[in-house]
């Protein structure tokens, strides 16, 4: 690496594995397709999309911040 | 229904006087050259990460969103919530594509997708599938929109027979069509905040009030029928519903970003880092949107589709009017101007970047590549404003004289034809491999097959794909991908040429400059 190198190469691209695995946990039903256990009376199903919304967007923080 | 809520209606009236006055106020936020297309195009690509993430957030989650996907939880259950794992995988698809296809455009002056394809392929009739693409599946979605401010002009009941029902339906196509033309991008980008700031609003105060009202959660899910409350289990020799499930996510999530009016939000940031850090703020908008779907449950758990006073509204909408026959059910007047100007609103400013979008594309990649081949900046922006507005008319003429299923149909199909556009463009973005005339016969062929298919599957997303004994239902649009892909990389090495077009990028375009 020399001083040439722009800025975006810094970080390895195994970062971007965290995308991957966003991807494979939002879309593979069968892990959440299921009641219990319940989040204050909100069935597995709706509660664990929605805070796999907040995960996956602190997935992509860590992402920018490990390579930008 | 016939009962004019005099109080919902003020509130209504006022926040709607206010961001007209905001939009016509845009023209001088920022103050650039409105006869550059760049500028009312573009809004002069000068919005930060803070306006670009209300900006693009008001662009893409558009009131039709908000009526539709809780319509489709009141009415199909579980499958609605497709809508969060889409947005799951959006993000990362803006954060890998985007900055560069942001750097690219902004170091050629590119404005639309068809000016990028134009460049980097070298061959106008490629730019004019992708522009022609991008008009076709963008006019029935400002449809959409204007279905979006019917519901909630009808829900506050404002009624009548003929033209004089539909006058305030124009008075806010006026509206709209108005600001659009003198402020350009500003207009909707300033807009945005006020929106969205409603928006959060009514779905923090729903989420929490209603099931206070209800008496929690567990008695609204209790209250779900359960061949609603999950999934259907797939059959034997199927993948059912996950398949269909995990598909359309997919499939609309890559769509997404190829609709005209994405990009042209996207594009107006100021930079690529713009563009990264809202990759991971914009799942915020997720996050409400997934509540919002909530909402369908709610409005079931509430049993507003039985009460006599919202059975008109029902009878017209369908199951569209199951949010806002909730809202009026759950707030106080006052509140339901608010929710009802959140959702009108977020008709206006979708529709107006749609409008922008279209106008750019014909402008850039038809006009100008086929009819007159230098005009003066002036001469484009011109252009571009008028064709905005003819954009809107037709719309609006549409919605009025057409039955709004076929404006959702069209709709679907949108989302099937704009798919076919992702090898020139996502893929263009890294690799310059595919050959001009490969991508465009893999274009016709996903485009004539998907339109085959949806046919054959009733104008539902799903197409019932079977392979030796099992059934794979999916959603169409991500099929015809395939065959478009497959199609552009085996005819790639087979149409190569010596001669074939030059590409006018170069390396370097891609990236930020090196300091």
């Amino acid at each position: 690496m020399n001083a040439q190198t722009p800025r975006r190469t810094r970080g390895g691209r195994a970062w971007y594995l965290l995308f991957v695995v966003q991807f494979a946990v939002a879309l593979y039903p069968p892990l959440f397709n299921k009641v219990d256990p319940t989040l204050w009376g909100i069935p597995f199903f709706y509660w664990f999309q929605l805070a796999w919304v907040l995960v996956s967007a602190v997935l992509t923080a860590i992402v920018y911040w490990a390579r930008a | 229904m016939a009962q004019i809520d005099w109080v919902a209606l003020s509130v209504f009236g006022a926040l709607f006087a206010f961001i007209t006055w905001l939009g016509f106020a845009a023209a001088h936020w920022r103050k650039g050259d409105l006869d550059q297309l760049s500028e009312w195009g573009l809004g002069g690509r000068r919005f930060g990460t803070l306006i670009t993430w209300f900006l693009v957030g008001g662009d893409l989650y558009t009131a039709y969103t908000f009526i539709a996907v809780p319509a489709l939880a009141f009415g199909a259950g579980a499958v609605a919530f497709f809508a969060v794992p889409y947005t799951v995988v959006i993000y990362p698809v803006l954060f890998l594509v985007f900055p560069r296809l942001w750097h690219v455009c902004h170091r050629r002056g590119y404005i639309t997708a068809g000016d990028f394809v134009r460049g980097r392929f070298g061959n106008r009739w490629l730019a004019l599938a992708v522009s022609v693409t991008g008009l076709l599946a963008t006019m029935p979605y400002i449809a959409l929109q204007l279905l979006g401010i019917q519901v909630v002009i009808g829900a506050l009941g404002v009624s009548g027979t003929g033209l004089a029902g539909d006058l305030p339906l124009i008075i806010a196509f006026g509206v709209l069509a108005a600001f659009t033309y003198s402020s350009g991008l500003r207009a909707p980008a300033s807009i945005a905040i006020v929106k969205d700031i409603l928006i959060y609003i009514t779905a923090f105060a729903a989420v929490i009030v209603v099931p206070m009202q209800l008496g929690g959660f567990g008695k609204i899910f209790s209250a779900i029928p359960a061949g609603k409350l999950l999934l259907a289990p797939p059959p034997a020799y199927s993948t059912g519903s996950y398949s269909a499930y995990a598909t359309l996510a997919l499939g609309s999530a890559l769509a997404l970003f190829l609709y005209p009016h994405s990009l042209t939000g996207i594009l107006s940031a100021s930079s690529g880092h713009a563009i990264r850090r809202n990759a991971a703020l914009l799942p915020g908008y997720s996050f409400m949107l997934g509540l919002l779907a909530l909402l369908g449950f709610f409005a079931l758990a509430a049993g507003v589709g039985t009460l006599p006073q919202y059975a008109a509204g029902f009878k017209q909408f369908g199951a569209n009017f199951a949010v806002p026959a909730l809202i009026m059910h759950s707030f106080p007047s006052w509140f339901v101007g608010v929710a009802f100007a959140a959702i009108g609103i977020g008709a206006l400013v979708p529709a107006a970047i749609m409008s922008i979008a279209a106008a750019n594309l014909y402008t850039r990649n038809i006009h100008r590549e086929f009819f007159r081949r230098n005009p003066s900046d002036r001469e484009e922006a011109r252009l571009a404003k008028w064709v905005s507005m003819i954009v809107k008319l037709g719309a609006l003429v549409f919605i009025i004289f057409v039955p709004t299923k076929y404006a959702i149909q069209l709709q679907l199909l949108g989302g099937i034809w704009i798919i076919q556009t992702l090898p020139a463009v996502m893929l263009g973005v890294y690799t310059r491999w595919f050959n001009d005339r490969a991508l465009l016969i893999g274009w016709a062929a996903g485009m004539l097959t998907g339109t085959w298919m949806a046919f054959a599957s009733e104008l539902k997303p799903a197409y019932q794909l079977v392979v030796a004994g099992w059934t794979f239902p999916g959603y169409t649009a991500l099929y015809t991908l395939a065959l478009n892909l497959l199609l552009a990389v085996v005819l790639t090495p087979l149409l190569r040429t010596p001669g074939a077009p030059a590409d006018e990028t170069r390396a370097e375009d891609y990236h930020a400059a090196v300091q």
